[in-house]
């Protein structure tokens, strides 16, 4: 059974690491669902999220391969059970005036926001755990989407930071 | 004080006591050659005939010496010419630093004359890699560069200098040599347990690799052989750790290793691998390997542990610091039950000899007689490599130089030049074949320039044996492209070249040549005249266990 997981690491803000990272994974084949690479409060160290669907052997050699890098400076823990996974989606929505009412009402379930009203669209913003964005998507799909974006998942641990080199 | 660019390299050179770099130059390291001829009586600069021949021989250089390597590149063609000498090393962790020159930062981007983004190609066969985009961090960054090579698990490094950066000044000051940062400790899982599963172990094998020569480990690692009496079986990487005729060591294993040693390894019931990564030329079915076996795994590199082959002990750590601590922990020996089944397992590959053209093993013993025990051989790729390691008399770990892990033809020529004038040594045997040789026979000019005693073998059956032999036992002798019906002559070629050259066809020529070229001091080429039906044997196919063990 593959196993939802993600995976955070720090690392240094050079330029150049995104596209070694990438490399890395492209060269060794590891196949990830996301990838998100951000400031920190440390402005010498990004933070590079990994979400990825793989074995244990596989998760271990991402681990494993990405630890090998110049830059890498340590991983977070991210148990999935106590940490928060984060991800923005914003979906353009073909929206006339007959059912712009019941957008609105999926909108409200899902708490997502209306950012935009034009004419023949609206725009939502939905942040949450990816599931919920899929879950979401999965709602929307009756109605005509016209352009969607994610943003990857984003994770954090709760309390206490748990930074392991 | 203040300094160019190019100075600052000079003297971060220097500073890690470099006074050889192998190079090629051209328009965007015009500035670096400049500071070459200023630096030259403290750095000598060898210039080969291609890029791909200066890399190999800072590969030659590193590991016939242990120093780094370095070599010296232009931007666009002459970076890429360096590629698979720097895949090369990084697959066989040698270490190297490889300097390119780039457009100025003010043309980066624009796809300008010669321009190329090396970083970006060299990301997966580099430890790591740097583009100096401020003159103030190019001495950082060269130090960096020097550290990372050698630290750890060593490989190549690049370095990438716009040439405005080779032309600006900042101030100087001198830094000390780069030194490893050598693992004086260990983690992962107990070592009294796995003593104590060797102390245990009625089938015991050791399987080493190049890991044991990087951390000069072999001392200890034959001490522990002779108290815990364990027979041990090494990598292509690992030949010449063992004395080809310690009575404990099986040869080599995998693909073309010893029928004693697979064999060995299979009836196990503890292998101890130090050293090695389990590459599917060695366990070329991960699944089935050394199945009947509690699995241990030494190696620096964490993420080589259960990467080919699950192992139920690992211990991350330099070799030679791990076997220091399993040494005193482990109780001495006898085997003799073990040793005398593992005797029965020995089959050798018969061979006749006197016919009107040489045995490869035949070359291999007269290479051997006339180089001694102070012989240093480099080996291209192909049948000829796998002959060099099967039959050649191994003593030194360090004087067997040859492309394990990529497997590059063309790699022997320009590793012999470079392990030739770091170690000085008269002569440097050179062994290749046909195919491998015409790959890169252009450094025969390099030799010539610089007078090297380096003599080039070449083992000509006029084919590409190594993939002919494949199309003989699995593609129904269809012989696609491995028959190209060449008429080099090489005695001629190599007189074009202001080299000596011979041809041979028996044992008795080829010993008198042998000698004479020995003698003569300078570049020599060879050519031994064999049939293109030999074979390399044993061989077991690709994914194969030592049930499909090929004799014939």
């Amino acid at each position: 059974m593959l196993k939802r997981k993600y995976l955070s690491f720090l690392v240094d803000n050079h330029e150049g690491v995104l596209t070694r990272i990438s490399s890395l994974f492209r060269q060794r084949g590891f196949n990830i669902d996301s990838l998100t690479v951000s400031a920190t409060n440390d402005g010498s160290l990004s933070r590079v999220t990994i979400g990825m669907s793989g074995d244990d052997e596989e998760i271990k050699q991402i681990i494993n391969q990405t630890k090998k890098l110049y830059e890498y400076e340590g991983m977070f823990e991210i148990d999935p059970n106590d940490s928060l996974i984060r991800e923005l989606l914003l979906v353009k929505v073909a929206a006339n005036e007959h059912i712009r009412s019941s957008l609105l009402e999926l909108a409200t379930i899902y708490k997502a926001k209306i950012i935009d009203v034009s004419d023949g669209s609206m725009v939502f913003e939905l942040t949450g755990k990816p599931i919920k964005l899929d879950s979401y998507i999965e709602n929307l799909k009756p109605y005509k989407i016209l352009e969607m974006c994610r943003t990857g998942a984003t994770a954090m641990q709760r309390g206490k930071v748990k930074l392991s080199k | 004080m203040v300094l160019n660019g190019s100075q600052i390299l000079a003297n971060v050179l220097l500073e890690n006591e470099v006074d050889t770099i192998f190079g090629y130059p051209g328009g965007a390291v015009l500035n670096i050659y400049d500071a070459l001829y200023e630096y030259s009586d403290k750095i000598t600069h060898i210039m080969t005939a291609h890029e791909q021949g200066a890399s190999h021989a800072a590969d030659g250089y590193a590991r016939a010496t242990g120093k780094t390597g370095v070599v010296l590149a232009t931007s666009g063609p002459g970076a890429t010419n360096l590629v698979t000498g720097i895949a090369t090393a990084y697959m066989d962790s040698v270490p190297m630093v490889a300097i390119t020159g780039n457009v100025p930062n003010s043309l980066i981007g624009r796809d300008s004359f010669q321009e190329v983004y090396i970083a970006g190609i060299t990301m997966p066969i580099t430890k790591h890699n740097f583009v100096v985009r401020n003159i103030k961090d190019l001495a950082p960054i060269l130090r960096k560069a020097f550290k990372i090579a050698i630290s750890g698990r060593p490989g190549p490094v690049l370095v990438d200098i716009p040439k405005d950066i080779t032309a600006a000044t900042t101030e100087y000051e001198p830094a000390p040599k780069q030194e490893a940062d050598k693992l004086l400790s260990c983690y992962g899982d107990n070592i009294s347990d796995i003593a104590e599963e060797i102390n245990n172990a009625k089938k015991p094998v050791i399987l080493f690799g190049g890991g044991v020569k990087n951390s000069n480990a072999g001392v200890i690692l034959k001490r522990i052989i002779g108290k815990a009496n364990i027979p041990a079986t090494h990598t292509l990487m690992g030949a010449g750790v063992l004395r080809y005729d310690m009575p404990e060591n099986l040869g080599m294993i995998g693909m073309h290793g010893s029928v004693a040693a697979n064999k060995a390894v299979n009836n196990a019931d503890v292998v101890i691998t130090i050293g090695s990564r389990f590459s599917d030329r060695v366990a070329l079915a991960p699944g089935k390997f050394a199945k009947k076996a509690t699995m241990i795994h030494i190696d620096i590199d964490q993420s080589e542990i259960d990467k080919n082959v699950k192992t139920d002990y690992h211990v991350i750590g330099d070799a030679e610091y791990v076997l220091g601590e399993l040494e005193p922990l482990l109780k001495e020996a006898k085997r003799d039950d073990w040793f005398a089944e593992i005797n029965t397992l020995r089959r050798d590959i018969p061979y006749s000899t006197g016919g009107e053209m040489m045995h490869p093993k035949e070359i291999m013993d007269i290479i051997s007689e006339v180089a001694g025990e102070d012989g240093l051989f480099v080996t291209d790729v192909g049948q000829h490599q796998m002959w060099a390691a099967q039959y050649l008399h191994h003593v030194k770990a360090e004087n067997f130089l040859t492309s394990g892990g990529l497997g590059t033809m063309g790699y022997g020529y320009g590793a012999a030049i470079g392990a030739q004038i770091g170690t000085g040594r008269k002569p440097v045997f050179h062994i290749t074949g046909d195919g491998s040789f015409h790959m890169n026979m252009n450094e025969a000019c390099t030799a010539v320039t610089y007078n090297l005693p380096v003599i080039s073998i070449c083992i000509n059956n006029e084919v590409l044996g190594m993939v002919r032999q494949w199309q003989t036992s699995f593609y129904g002798k269809r012989y696609s492209s491995t028959d190209p019906g060449r008429k080099t002559d090489y005695v001629k070629v190599a007189e074009g070249f202001g080299a000596k050259g011979y041809s041979c066809k028996t044992a008795d020529e080829f010993r008198k040549a042998l000698k004479e070229a020995v003698e003569y001091g300078g570049p020599v080429w060879i050519e031994c005249r064999i049939g293109k039906d030999e074979k390399v044997l044993p061989m077991i196919p690709g994914g194969g266990t030592v049930d499909d063990i090929i004799y014939e």
